[in-house]
């Protein structure tokens, strides 16, 4: 119980931060704090479906770029507000989540197959996008800058900030929320041992793919305010693997399957990123050598991450 | 059938014998280690690499500078199994695709940091002539690289099947422990096993140095096709590696001649996800991988 109250502590403590953050930082520190958030939500979204109810995605980059896609094509060739379509593409997302995962599921595929089937779905998408006209092509959406609430475009980047933290306050609060119910404890369960969890009447897949409905909506929302924020996307960026690296790394770094694993990860990832930036400006490659060999020694040392290790420690968890 | 399909269909088979030799090594490794090796691809850049920096910093040919390569490639496959991989080897299998994915981050940007990221050419001499038979054309480096293909993988076999160290492997694959009791150094075996893979997907790469311009992260887009020639010949199974290999080569060329380039690329994910679906195991494969 104690550990479960420091936790709460520490999050409201982090929020805190987050929320005077922007008052006290330029232009640039703002555009990190942004980075930040975007890795926060993404990892967020995976650690939904990867680190709690275990189903190893390696395609996350297929939710972003559908909701990147989504609420850009509409906006632009229908006039739909971003708001709403967001919400089309988290729906959309969502569906193409279950549809991968019905089908994975329905073909018993497990662990790093299952992990090579969303890698190749994302790859299929960013193939299929590149190539039709109806959707972009290659050259992808430029977004055309009106400052208004109803085109989700703002002159002060502040008001970007808030909306961002806002997405991860939820979908935090979602899982934690969740945690304590009976689907968190559910899929958990599913996590450690799906046979027994059938056995004892949990509907698997069913729970499983609710996991990466959400999961996916929850991408696809980075999605739209990735597009929304930088002004610009094409199948090469939003789809790219590289951006399904980035839902995994903060949850590794930080702890999969822990609330504030992905959120501390994010936090450390992004401001170490642009430190070696800065130090090795000029100089291509440095930047990526670290944030290789960061994997390889959190994976190998450190398998629960900095944050699950920490909780990990408080409760007195022997492994 | 028409002579360039009759073209496109050579070249399919040519490319697919290169295709076939990394994913062999893939296959390998995940038959051995059971490791989803994402540095497959990365492996290949550093073989092309390798073959770029000695044919042109030492002006000899190409196909001479492939036993360095070979020599440098195992060492590497070896102490990259030796150190990270071997000591997570009891962890669930995303952690070890991580790993091998930290490792591709490391290698692919070294070789950014040393070889820059601009496109580098291998021009060698006497190759800018083609063969030509009744209308069809053979590109020399192409040629010669299904050669050696072929050579490399029957030593390949030979090493497996054939000596001591291939039993060993063979055995630490089939069964851990009772390699262990047999008095097998499993550690270093399998190691080795990494390495002999590294080596396939890295003569692979110095093969295509002289087709392509390379850069350092071209390996990426032949992993996928790795993984995918691999499933499709069962994930282990090296025989059907190198069929399938041949056929995604078919297919890729084909396809590419009839739809276009890019539509091909779908084509082979769209097979890939069938395969996984329908048949995890592989057209050939016996290893049932369902019950994981």
């Amino acid at each position: 119980m104690k550990t479960k109250k420091l936790e709460q502590g520490t999050l409201i403590v982090l929020l805190i931060i987050a929320g005077i953050f922007p008052f006290l930082s330029g232009r640039y520190l703002l555009s990190v704090g942004i980075s930040i958030l975007v890795m926060a939500l993404l990892g967020q979204s995976w650690n939904l479906m990867s680190g709690y109810a275990g189903q190893f995605s390696f395609g996350h980059a297929a939710f972003f770029g559908i909701g990147a896609y989504a609420s850009s094509i509409l906006y632009m060739d229908y006039g739909l507000s971003p708001w709403l379509g967001m919400l089309v593409g988290m729906v959309l997302a969502a569906a193409v989540g279950v549809i991968i995962g019905f089908l994975s599921f329905r073909y018993k595929l497990r662990g790093d197959f299952f992990a090579l089937v969303t890698l190749a779905f994302a790859e299929m998408l960013r193939v299929l996008f590149n190539n039709t006209k109806a959707l972009k092509g290659a050259t992808g959406v430029l977004i055309p800058y009106k400052n208004a609430w109803r085109e989700f475009q703002f002159a002060d980047d502040k008001a970007f900030y808030f909306i961002l933290l806002a997405m991860v306050m939820a979908a935090t609060i979602f899982i934690a929320v969740m945690n304590r119910r009976k689907f968190g404890v559910c899929l958990v369960a599913i996590k450690e041992n799906q046979e027994a969890a059938g056995s004892l009447g949990v509907p698997v897949l069913k729970y499983k793919l609710s996991a990466m409905a959400i999961s996916a909506a929850i991408a696809a929302m980075a999605g739209t305010f990735y597009a929304q924020y930088y002004g610009f996307i094409d199948p090469t960026v939003v789809f790219a693997a590289s951006i399904s690296v980035e839902a995994i790394v903060p949850c590794i770094i930080g702890g999969a399957g822990t609330l504030g694993g992905p959120l501390l990860g994010a936090l450390i990832i992004i401001p170490l990123q642009e430190l070696s930036n800065s130090l090795f400006e000029g100089t291509n490659g440095i930047n990526m050598i670290l944030y290789g060999a960061l994997i390889v020694l959190f994976v190998v040392f450190c398998r629960d991450g900095i944050y699950g290790t920490i909780i990990r420690r408080l409760k007195g968890v022997k492994t | 059938m028409n002579i360039q399909a009759l073209q496109s269909l050579l070249d399919g088979i040519l490319m697919g014998g290169v295709y076939a030799l990394a994913a062999l090594g893939l296959s390998l490794i995940f038959g051995v280690l059971k490791i989803t090796n994402f540095a497959h691809g990365a492996m290949m850049t550093v073989g092309m690499y390798v073959v770029y920096a000695l044919a042109s910093g030492m002006g000899i040919s190409p196909y001479l500078a492939l036993p360095a390569a070979m020599v440098l490639m195992f060492l590497m496959g070896f102490l990259i199994q030796r150190f990270p991989i071997h000591y997570i080897e009891k962890a669930p299998a995303h952690n070890q695709l991580l790993l091998t994915l930290g490792v591709a981050y490391i290698l692919e940007n070294t070789l950014l940091l040393v070889f820059t990221p601009n496109y580098q050419t291998l021009t060698v001499s006497g190759f800018d002539k083609a063969l030509r038979v009744g209308g069809l054309t053979f590109a020399p480096a192409k040629l010669i690289a299904f050669c050696v293909v072929i050579v490399v993988t029957g030593c390949v076999y030979f090493l497996l099947y054939r000596t001591h160290t291939g039993n060993s492997i063979r055995a630490s694959a089939q069964n851990d422990t009772g390699a262990r009791l047999m008095g097998i150094n499993v550690r270093n075996i399998r190691a080795a096993a990494f390495g002999i893979g590294a080596v396939c997907t890295g003569i692979a790469g110095g093969l295509l140095t002289p087709i392509m311009s390379i850069y350092p992260t071209l390996g990426e887009s032949f992993q996928l096709k790795c993984f995918v020639i691999a499933v499709l010949g069962g994930m282990g199974n090296l025989w059907g590696a190198l069929i399938s290999g041949l056929i995604i080569g078919v297919i890729e060329s084909l396809s590419g001649y009839y739809l276009g380039g890019s539509w091909s690329d779908m084509l082979i994910y769209g097979v890939f996800i069938l395969i996984l679906f329908v048949r995890p195991t592989g057209l050939f494969g016996k290893v049932n991988r369902r019950e994981n």
